[in-house]
């Protein structure tokens, strides 16, 4: 699926090793026990889905991956850099070297949708003011927002809007992961299948890795290259094909329930 | 980041054609650098065609596509044909993606007219604000007709939500107010004392400490301090209530709820402001009394004497009567900008704010037309 992305020549060759990697993550929060050695590895140009019943901690493991949340124990790395033991230079370089789509945008809530994107390109770049205002209009036109959307707040936009504002914003510094959290949830299934659309359409020109948490199985027959199954307090990863085939009952259930027959079916 | 690889361009001719070798990393990093060399770009003869290689390029984002764009698009304006070389197919859709967003969203500048747009501002002002007078209006006529409702028919009224918050904004109101209160008496005092002393008459520091407090302060006090506390966590609940869509559930299940949430409120404050005011006036004389011990040697004995001599019922009762009005301005202001929530979490904060310098802004006009009435009634 990669692209043979062109940044392969960088200097730290991390076209060999994964983006992410996640080794024996466990999470407890107080007696409860979310993630019990979580393993994962998130290859580079690869677009990557995690599923999982409500209150598995998929969003929790997001989290972890991005630096909200500090695991109990394992380790965590995204770039070759471990969050939680880096010191913030290299804290800042990662965080400019990725964009997190939250669930309902996360828009800024007093700025224009415009000054939402340029927000990260004028904290992390020292561009001229007039090519920052231009990427800014290019990234809210690539991801198909009108251009009367520039100057609107997050609260005159519809959900819709808000996730393509968000995304937007995420794309701003050109990353090269792209963090999705149930980017269709909440919306109608022709905008959740032009949203697919658009993920996939933007990985590929920008040679991106996406790894998006979503409960949506059109978004992961549609843009999925392998997804990540959270069972049992563990992962398993494998190709659309392999999950097919498994036999845990949960994942049977998940791809081979009514919904599931009826992605393959269409 | 490292900038040995960072983006460059090469120039240079073969025959008729004028060849633009793009060489790095064309990025975020180095898109200032790269613009700034790209303008200054220019053949120094007129080729047949611009070839634009991108065969040497290790890595291109949206900041680089932009930069080329620009430089293509300059070149196309100033009559060269230029074509493309050597891209991946990546680049070639990140290349178009960019080109056709650049067309999509022209730079749009609005005009810029600052005496218009003041005094547009004025009167979206002034508008604004008769709308918002007349919609609280409309508010308390809306409210007083469900008290008379709900006082036919009594076992309608909430009892349990108007003890809760009776305990709310009374009880838990006692120790701020009180502290306050004691504060503001032994501030007053010392401060008149000083003046007083130069004339003999340390003692009318008690007359003044009991009009002063009666008449005044203690309910004014405690009002703005309600208003801070009470009013804004009026607006606070009910607007929460609004974000989460509990007021619409309501209404759907055929609850009123002018009836459920501003009725308990507005009765809990009524009846407990004119407490408080009056324990906040208590404890007010009682820090002047101190305070007086303090610096004038007037025994509290004598501070009550002179307190007798120097105040009637009528003049604690010139400051209380306006508690329960104020009772009423608070509760019903903080109720109504709690209703007047919108959707989003910021309006909540927004209106908090706007109930509490609403409500502290009538109460200090309603106190000043009090004082009106009063010497017209030579009380």
């Amino acid at each position: 699926m990669s692209l043979g992305n062109s940044e392969g020549g960088s200097p730290m060759g991390d076209n060999v090793a994964p983006v992410i990697q996640v080794r024996g993550l466990v999470t407890r929060f107080g007696r409860q026990t979310v993630h019990d050695g979580v393993d994962l590895d998130v290859r580079r140009g690869e677009v990557l889905g995690v599923v999982g019943g409500s209150g598995t901690g998929k969003s929790v493991l997001l989290k972890e991956i991005i630096g909200l949340l500090r695991p109990t124990a394992g380790r965590v790395e995204v770039l070759g850099t471990n969050m939680w033991t880096a010191d913030s230079a290299a804290r800042r370089n990662i965080q400019s070297r990725w964009g997190v789509l939250f669930q309902d945008g996360a828009l800024f809530s007093s700025m224009t949708v415009a000054e939402n994107v340029m927000v990260a390109l004028k904290e992390h770049t020292d561009l001229e003011d007039c090519l920052i205002q231009e990427l800014a209009r290019i990234k809210i036109s690539m991801v198909g927002l009108p251009p009367d959307s520039c100057s609107k707040y997050p609260s005159q936009l519809s959900g819709g809007m808000r996730k393509r504002a968000g995304l937007a914003r995420a794309l701003a510094l050109d990353p090269e992961i792209l963090f999705l959290d149930e980017p269709t949830a909440g919306l109608d299934p022709i905008g959740a299948a032009a949203f697919d659309t658009l993920i996939g359409t933007l990985q590929r020109s920008l040679g991106l890795t996406v790894v998006m948490v979503t409960h949506d199985l059109d978004s992961l027959y549609a843009i999925c290259d392998r997804i990540a199954v959270l069972v049992d307090r563990k992962m398993k990863v494998g190709t659309i094909d392999m999950l097919l085939a498994d036999t845990h009952p949960w994942i049977h259930d998940y791809f081979h329930g009514p919904r599931g027959r009826a992605v393959v079916k269409s | 980041m490292a900038a040995a690889g960072s983006g460059v361009i090469k120039t240079a001719w073969d025959g008729d054609h004028w060849l633009l070798a793009a060489l790095g990393r064309w990025d975020l990093a180095g898109a200032e650098h790269l613009d700034m060399a790209l303008t200054r770009l220019k053949p120094e003869r007129k080729p047949g065609q611009v070839l634009l290689d991108l065969s040497g390029l290790s890595g291109m984002d949206t900041a680089g596509a932009l930069v080329l764009d620009r430089l293509i698009e300059r070149l196309r304006a100033e009559g060269e044909t230029v074509a493309v070389v050597g891209a991946t197919p990546a680049q070639c859709t990140l290349l178009r993606d960019v080109r056709r967003a650049v067309v999509r969203h022209p730079e749009v500048t609005t005009p810029h007219r600052p005496f218009h747009d003041l005094l547009e501002r004025v009167g979206k002002g002034a508008f604004s604000l008769a709308e918002d007078a007349f919609q609280l209006l409309s508010f308390f006529g809306l409210v007083f007709i469900t008290i008379a409702r709900v006082a036919r028919d009594p076992r309608r009224f909430r009892w349990t939500a108007f003890f809760f918050h009776l305990e709310q904004v009374g009880l838990n109101a006692l120790p701020i107010i009180g502290l306050l209160t004691f504060l503001i008496g032994v501030v007053l005092a010392y401060q008149s004392a000083d003046q007083l002393r130069r004339f003999g008459a340390e003692i009318f520091v008690v007359n003044l400490l009991g009009i002063g407090i009666l008449r005044e302060l203690g309910v004014l006090i405690t009002s703005i301090i309600v208003a801070g506390r009470s009013g804004s966590a009026f607006t606070a609940q009910i607007g929460t209530m609004k974000v989460n869509q509990e007021v619409d559930a309501m209404q759907v299940l055929g609850l009123d709820p002018i009836e459920m949430l501003v009725l308990p409120r507005l009765a809990a404050l009524f009846v407990a402001l004119p407490l408080v005011s009056f324990y906040a006036d208590v404890v007010g004389l009682f820090g002047g009394a101190v305070m007086s011990y303090g610096t004038l040697d007037i025994t509290l004995g004598q501070f009550l004497r002179q307190l007798q001599v120097a105040v009637s019922p009528t003049t604690m009762l010139v400051g209380l009567i306006k508690a329960p009005v104020f009772a009423m301005v608070i509760s019903l202001v903080g109720c109504f900008e709690g209703l007047n929530v919108t959707g989003s979490a910021e309006s909540v904060g927004k209106l908090t704010t706007r109930s509490v310098v609403e409500s502290i802004f009538l109460v200090i006009v309603l106190d000043a037309l009090f004082s009106i009435l009063f010497s017209y009634l030579k009380i």
